[in-house]
């Protein structure tokens, strides 16, 4: 309950910087929180999707026959029976690229080629077994590298969505994969590195992993001829609405999503996803239709960018790197989802951390015949700190320089220019860097272990710029009896947004955190939000979120004057409302938007004096020991270091660094989609391993800095990703400094490591 | 599809009947005729323990777990773990300590966690690492679980004593 309207002693700082338990944790831990995986809609029916099972391919017949026939198939569809409900069944946040069923041709192992609607989602399993279909397959291309090159092309014509400007010069391309080609240029690369006195030239690799939400991917469609719900797993509410709204070519206010609890998403809810093809389905089946994926189907939904980074570095006498230029390329599988976004907004800031005065980058999305890629905590940004972190400690080591000090030579301090020429400021990379070494003891003398176990240990340190323009809007509404509701379209799945955004509202109105509801998500009656994606939303829609309840309070003082209270009154807010309309009655209600400022970067060179709002700043060191005898890698110490501004919710903080670190630490050591002529021949949890209980390092510290960030809402910024990006250079480095190894692909299991010590030996392993 | 077979049980304390077919697992025994929904399969396989349900007081793979073979058990699930005013210490520790992000495998873990502390009511950390291997959390918070389990065994020890 808001209590009144002036208490005597403002309790500033009350709200803000506590670790409020979180508001649902009741519902959590009692096994009643609401996903959509296990929601039920009075009425609704099944849906099964029958997949591709080549690469590439041109459909040449679907027999649904069979299935047709089975007791409680309701319908079974293929792309010309959505045709006949939505005349273009192609989807997607940067092209048009995907269709709700395959059309004409298949582009990967995986892609659904047709569904089953059935009364009991066994039968719709069942009828799926009984679809065959009869493709003339094509050769297929699988690496990024080659895709650039290669005679094989994903998609006859590519079709941009329209929504990004620099995409709209693709409209219509023929014969390319190319999805998109970012460049940077600043000062003159070519001249700097014929010239420098140390040329060094890596080349990088990260391989194929995934998200894995423990609630797979699921959606219910329940369409009326005069509107439609979702009841979806999604990321991005208002982005769904709009790309239904776009396929049915109706007005956003007739399509309505609402999004409960997300069994997480790590990037991969984001966009859209089954919500298109559940749509179609319902308007098929004129019923609400279910589509709730199994734990082995979301392999062949999104996945992270594999990639290739080839990264030269021209370094002058002193160790100052003088020119650097980057070359990634960026394995998009046969959709493009998000990709050239990933492939713009990390490719900006692939030269690091560094004050480079000649710097050339060359990001390129591709399009290939595996599962689609996009967004996956880090958005691309995790991949370049691979290679650039690791570029760093292989120069710092030819130069027999100390890594510490070719790091504090080369860093860029606030107030130097980033690669982008903005500014930097609120960029404490230095003393994120210095606090990882405090807690490494860096300084002191290091055991580097003894007989067939070898000590190592390494730190990396990274940047990256907060993805922008984005767009929130915020209500706060105070109830006549003073009790207050914040509607806002941050996604709660898992990072505690609904508290953070509670003790801001706390924090301006007054009142505890723990007394603001914040409505489940649902398009009808929440705002539009960009997307919970990318670090965006603390800052984004905290900005929001604190204007709407600002603009509550300011309206509440209004209210106050209008029925004769006098300055500074105290009065309780429930009477004033009763003064005001006689009884317990009315709202006052508060709104917000924030948009950032925002120049786009120069056509060509990539420069722009604001290229992004906030950056997020990250370091870890590892310490680790080598088997020599297996390659088994052990990390006995894992220190992750980030600046968050202001811990809105320390806790929270502390989880997100924790957990972020811990995911990464699965795709650094031993996750791997293993992908043979196109087919994913791990897709469960019983074939891709994920980081347990006994993954957990022996010594893990958490640690945040609070560098106020100064536009930021109560100086805070977003920490979601930001501990992901050092964790896999600083055990590689960790590795080389143990036994003079490096390896330059994830993940770095023991047979990486073993297959390394014996070429290293003189001893190379066969291939298998 | 088979026919179904009416199956009794004790579901959390009360008899039930429910008509099954062979195929039916427990986790959509509990979610389809009962609404219960705080068992969840993800993997499929047992491996992950968001499924996890006690039978006869065992933990089980509800995921794994033929629906049929519970006729005539007792089955207790998370649901039955906390009152209109009061949770049970394991789901006051999880809170407390901060023991879950996305919150979707967390029924899983406080059923074993609970189970654990049945057997071992003052675990060391490898007794809980040990137990806790087949839950499988992809937000990470493997450690807040840790600080979790002994806060609720104290918690519990407190209780006992109270």
């Amino acid at each position: 309950m808001t209590d009144t309207l002036n208490p005597g002693s403002a309790k500033v700082g009350s709200q803000v910087g506590r670790s409020v338990p979180r508001l649902e944790g009741r519902d959590k831990v009692t096994g009643r929180a609401e996903y959509t995986h296990t929601m039920q809609v009075p009425g609704m029916v099944h849906a099964k999707l029958f997949r591709s099972t080549v690469a590439h391919g041109k459909i040449k017949s679907i027999d649904t026959s069979a299935a047709k026939k089975l007791p409680g198939v309701l319908h079974v569809v293929t792309v010309d029976d959505v045709m006949k409900v939505l005349k273009s069944p192609y989807y997607g946040p940067a092209f048009h690229d995907q269709p709700i069923l395959a059309h004409e041709k298949v582009r990967f192992v995986g892609e659904p080629v047709a569904a089953v609607i059935a009364t009991d989602p066994h039968i719709a399993d069942q009828a799926v077994q009984l679809i065959t279909a009869e493709y003339e397959e094509l050769e297929a291309v699988y690496d990024e590298v080659d895709a650039l090159t290669s005679k094989v092309y994903v998609h006859d014509v590519l079709k941009p969505a329209g929504t990004f400007a620099d995409l709209k010069h693709l409209k219509n391309a023929k014969d390319t994969n190319l999805a998109l080609d970012y460049r940077l240029r600043r000062g003159d690369f070519d001249k700097a590195y014929a010239a420098a006195a140390h040329k060094f030239e890596h080349e990088f690799k990260t391989q194929k992993v995934l998200h894995l939400s423990f609630e797979p991917f699921a959606c219910i469609a329940d369409y009326k001829d005069t509107h439609v719900t979702l009841y979806d797993s999604s990321q991005g509410p208002s982005f769904v609405r709009t790309e239904i709204a776009r396929l049915l070519g109706w007005p956003e206010n007739k399509v309505r999503i609402k999004v409960p609890y997300l069994g997480s998403g790590y990037g991969s809810k984001l966009y859209i996803k089954l919500e298109a093809l559940a749509l179609a389905l319902s308007m098929i089946a004129r019923k609400p239709v279910k589509v709730a994926y199994t734990f082995e189907e979301m392999f062949y939904q999104i996945t992270r960018h594999p990639s290739t980074f080839r990264i030269k570095s021209g370094v002058d006498k002193d160790g100052k790197i003088v020119a650097r230029k980057c070359e990634v390329y960026w394995n998009g599988g046969a959709y493009a989802d998000i990709g050239p976004r990933v492939t713009q907004k990390s490719g900006l800031t692939a030269a690091g951390p560094y004050d480079i005065d000649n710097v050339w980058i060359d990001s390129y999305a591709l399009y290939t015949n595996v599962t689609p890629a996009g967004a996956l905590r880090g958005f691309g940004v995790p991949q370049l700190v691979w290679a650039y972190e690791g570029h760093t400690d292989m120069m710092a080591r030819a130069l027999k320089m100390d890594p510490v000090d070719f790091r504090r030579k080369n860093i860029a301090r606030e107030g130097r220019p980033h690669t982008t020429g903005q500014m930097l400021k609120d960029s404490p990379i230095e003393p994120v860097m210095d606090k990882v070494l405090e807690r490494m003891n860096w300084s002191q003398p290091f055991d580097k272990g003894s007989g067939t176990v070898k000590r190592g240990r390494g730190f990396a340190i990274a940047n990256k710029a907060v993805i922008s323009p984005t767009t929130s809007v915020a209500i706060v509404n105070v109830s006549a009896d003073g009790s207050t509701t914040l509607y806002c379209g941050t996604v709660d799945m898992g990072q505690g947004s609904d508290t953070a955004m509670a003790q801001m509202v706390g924090e301006v109105l007054n009142i505890p955190a723990e007394s603001v509801r914040v409505t489940p998500r649902d398009t009808d009656v929440t705002p539009y939000d960009m997307g919970t994606l990318g670090s965006r939303s603390l800052f984004h829609m905290g900005h929001a979120v604190k204007r709407a309840a600002e603009d509550a309070r300011d309206k509440l003082k209004a209210l106050a004057k209008e029925v004769g209270e006098p300055e500074g009154s105290n009065i309780p807010i429930a009477d004033l409302f009763q003064k005001r309309y006689g009884m317990q009655a009315g709202n006052v209600i508060g709104s917000g938007i924030y948009k950032p400022d925002y120049t786009p970067p120069a056509p060509g060179t990539g420069q722009s004096p604001n290229v992004t709002p906030f950056w997020m700043v990250a370091g870890a060191g590892a310490e680790i020991e080598v088997d020599t005898e297996t390659g088994h890698v052990k990390i006995t110490k894992l220190i992750n270091v980030v600046d968050c501004g202001k811990a809105i919710n320390p806790k929270s903080v502390e989880t997100q660094i924790s957990g972020a670190a811990l995911m990464h630490l699965g795709f650094t050591m031993f996750e791997k989609m293993h992908i043979d002529g196109g087919q994913v021949t791990n897709a469960s949890l019983a074939d891709y391993k994920i980081p347990g209980f006994h993954d957990v390092p022996a010594v893990m510290e958490n640690i945040y800095i609070e560098h106020d960030q100064s536009n930021g809402p109560f100086g805070a910024k977003g920490v979601g990703e930001v501990a992901t990006f050092c964790v896999g250079p600083a055990i590689a480095n960790a590795i080389d400094d143990a036994v003079g190894v490096r390896l330059m692909e994830m993940p770095l299991n023991a047979e990486a490591v073993y297959r390394a010590l014996r070429i290293k030996q003189g001893k190379p392993l066969e291939n298998e | 599809m088979t026919a179904a077979r009416t199956i009794t049980f004790k579901l959390n304390g009360a008899p039930v009947t429910a008509d099954v077919k062979p195929h039916h697992n427990l986790v959509e025994l509990l979610q389809t005729h009962f609404g219960l929904t705080g068992a969840r399969e993800s993997c499929g396989q047992g491996l992950c323990g968001c499924c996890t349900v006690v039978v006869n007081g065992k933990a089980v793979s509800g995921c794994l777990y033929l629906a049929l073979f519970v006729d005539g058990a007792e089955v207790t699930t998370v649901e039955s773990l906390d009152t209109r005013d009061k949770l049970s210490p394991v789901q006051e520790a999880f809170i407390e300590a901060s023991a879950f992000q996305c919150g979707y495998c967390t029924p899983g873990f406080i059923m074993m966690v609970t189970q654990l502390l049945d057997q071992h009511p003052d675990p060391s950390d490898d007794q809980i690492k040990h137990y806790l291997t087949g839950n499988l959390c992809r937000c990470a918070t493997y450690p807040e679980v840790m600080d979790a389990v002994k806060l609720a065994a104290r918690k519990r020890k407190a209780g006992a004593t109270a």
